[in-house]
């Protein structure tokens, strides 16, 4: 028991302090790798209570991929120049007021659900026909998600999707004059397209067009 | 004290596991500029030791040696996390790694998951190290391989769904279990192919070495790193190419099985056959290397995402309805 809560405080102490230093890091950069610290040590909390197959689900897509992208945009739009100053500059204090609404909404409704689930666990409907200890949480996961949440999980699917689409349809143009490769004419193309044999009659020359 | 005697056997488990893989590392090095001298009819390094075997161990003493110069303009904290960030990605990938049904140093639920989320991470190490050096050029390359490796990811993911709708489980052993009568190689040989060219690209292998096209680059993200932070990230690399081989060589190759259950091949223990696996799949790489001209990185866009993405898709789709159909899905 031990060597688990001092694990645990570990990994909590790291989310913590990262997640605080994720808004308090002057560069956007390091800000960004914070943020992957917090993924990670959230994924190794999440291993500790069981549940293995969410913790290496949050770190392929969120670290993985999702920070990459974070990382990216943040390195390409060089906003590493622009010294945030925490809850200091003209333009932060602004958004103050709304993100403490915001960050006041989800504390209360987190001490709602846990509050909830901890003195009234009868108001939560859980699937107990699950015989959790059996099967490995990967194969629990699955025989809910795939059955009774199967409609759930299809909308956002198509939810993700067309934010994909929409994404690709905001960002793709097309340029006039622009060449582009083309495999089925480059390799379609024959000696007779490019190559014929003139006549040339001496001192008349010939005329190309193209 | 309880603690103390399980810490120092975890620890003497773990020495026993990394030691062979450096050493492996090392040697892997050797043999892939040999084979790339081979086929171009040069020796290639066979001055040092029997056969230039000691080769990579004089380079990488020689970089010890060297002296460490971090760019003034660097960032310097990140500059000197890279390459440690790559090292250990590429060693912490093989406490999963079933060389016997018994020898494994972690024997966990979600074996394969983790090789993918470790092999997914690895991409830190280099953008680390191409945005710390405050340069163009590794940045350009840090840019380029990041973008590289998200889109080649997404297609062994894919694949690896493929090799897991077979199984019916994300435990490494289980997967080779599976593969008792038939290795996934046969039935599933278009997604071996895909699997391996993907495998050259997220291991930045030529012909996808773009991040580090000399002719344009210079070397890429370690452009500004010198002595042993640069040996760092070249046996961090080799340590990644030998772990995709190992991955391939257990969801393809049946892992540590002997190929036929009879007499002369049972006798041999299943570590040697999995390190033969893996050393006949990185003889692939060097061959690839020394033989393919290196991709247009348009053309390497456009390969992942156009080809091998709805190529591997398709393929999920019919194995699925193969499976299904002929009643064949691992449920159990």
């Amino acid at each position: 028991m031990i060597a688990h809560s001092i694990f645990f405080y570990t990994f909590s102490i790291i989310a913590i302090v990262s997640a605080i230093m994720v808004t308090a890091s002057k560069n956007t950069v390091h800000s960004v790798f914070f943020l992957i610290l917090d993924f990670i040590s959230i994924s190794c909390l999440f291993i500790m209570i069981g549940a293995e197959f969410l913790g290496m689900i949050m770190l392929i897509v969120y670290v993985g991929a999702v920070a990459v992208l974070f990382l990216f945009v943040v390195m390409m739009l060089n906003v590493a120049q622009q010294k945030n100053q925490w809850f200091s500059s003209e333009a932060s204090s602004k958004h103050i007021p709304v993100g403490l609404i915001i960050s006041t909404l989800i504390f209360v409704e987190l001490i709602i659900v846990v509050g909830g689930w901890k003195y009234k666990p009868d108001l939560f409907d859980i699937n107990n026909s699950l015989e959790l200890d059996k099967v490995s949480n990967t194969h629990s996961l699955g025989q809910v998600l795939y059955t009774d949440y199967i409609h759930v999980f299809q909308i956002s699917g198509m939810i993700l999707l067309v934010a994909m689409i929409g994404a690709i349809v905001l960002t793709f143009r097309k340029r006039a004059g622009v060449k582009t490769q083309s495999y089925i004419k480059q390799i379609s193309r024959e000696r007779s397209d490019g190559v014929s044999v003139l006549n040339v009659e001496s001192n008349k020359g010939v005329k190309i067009d193209d | 004290m309880e603690y103390l005697s399980i810490l120092f056997d975890q620890i003497y488990k773990i020495l026993f596991l990394l030691v062979p893989v450096l050493v492996s590392v090392a040697m892997v090095v050797w043999l892939d500029r040999r084979v790339w001298a081979f086929v171009q009819k040069r020796q290639g390094p066979n001055v040092v030791g029997p056969f230039g075997l000691l080769q990579t161990i004089a380079d990488a003493l020689k970089y010890i040696f060297k002296e460490i110069i971090i760019p003034s303009s660097s960032n310097k904290v990140i500059f000197i996390l890279a390459p440690i960030v790559t090292m250990t990605l590429a060693l912490i990938a093989w406490a999963v790694i079933p060389f016997s049904a018994t020898q494994v140093l972690a024997d966990i639920n979600v074996g394969i998951l983790y090789l993918f989320a470790v092999s997914s991470l690895g991409v830190y190490g280099i953008i680390m190290g191409g945005w710390a050096s405050n340069s163009k050029y590794p940045f350009l390359g840090a840019i380029r391989s990041a973008a590289q490796m998200v889109s080649y990811e997404v297609s062994i993911g894919v694949i690896i769904i493929n090799v897991l709708l077979c199984v019916g489980s994300l435990n490494l052993n289980d997967i080779v279990m599976a593969q008792q009568n038939l290795w996934f190689v046969i039935p599933l040989f278009p997604m071996f192919v895909i699997f391996f060219i993907s495998a050259l690209a997220e291991t930045n292998r030529p012909p996808f070495d773009l991040p580090e096209a000399e002719a344009e680059l210079v070397a890429g993200y370690q452009t500004e790193y010198s002595g042993m932070m640069y040996a760092m990230f070249w046996l961090g690399e080799y340590a990644n190419i030998l772990l995709m081989c190992a991955m391939g060589a257990i969801l393809f190759l049946g892992g540590w099985l002997s190929p036929l259950e009879i007499y002369p091949f049972t006798l041999v223990p299943g570590p040697v056959w999995l390190v033969l696996k893996i050393l006949l799949l990185f003889l692939l790489f060097a061959l690839v290397k020394a033989i393919v001209p290196r991709y247009r990185y348009d053309q390497l866009m456009k390969l992942g995402w156009k080809v091998f993405l709805p190529l591997s898709l398709i393929w999920v789709v019919l194995t699925a309805s193969y499976l299904f159909y002929f009643n064949l899905l691992p449920v159990n």
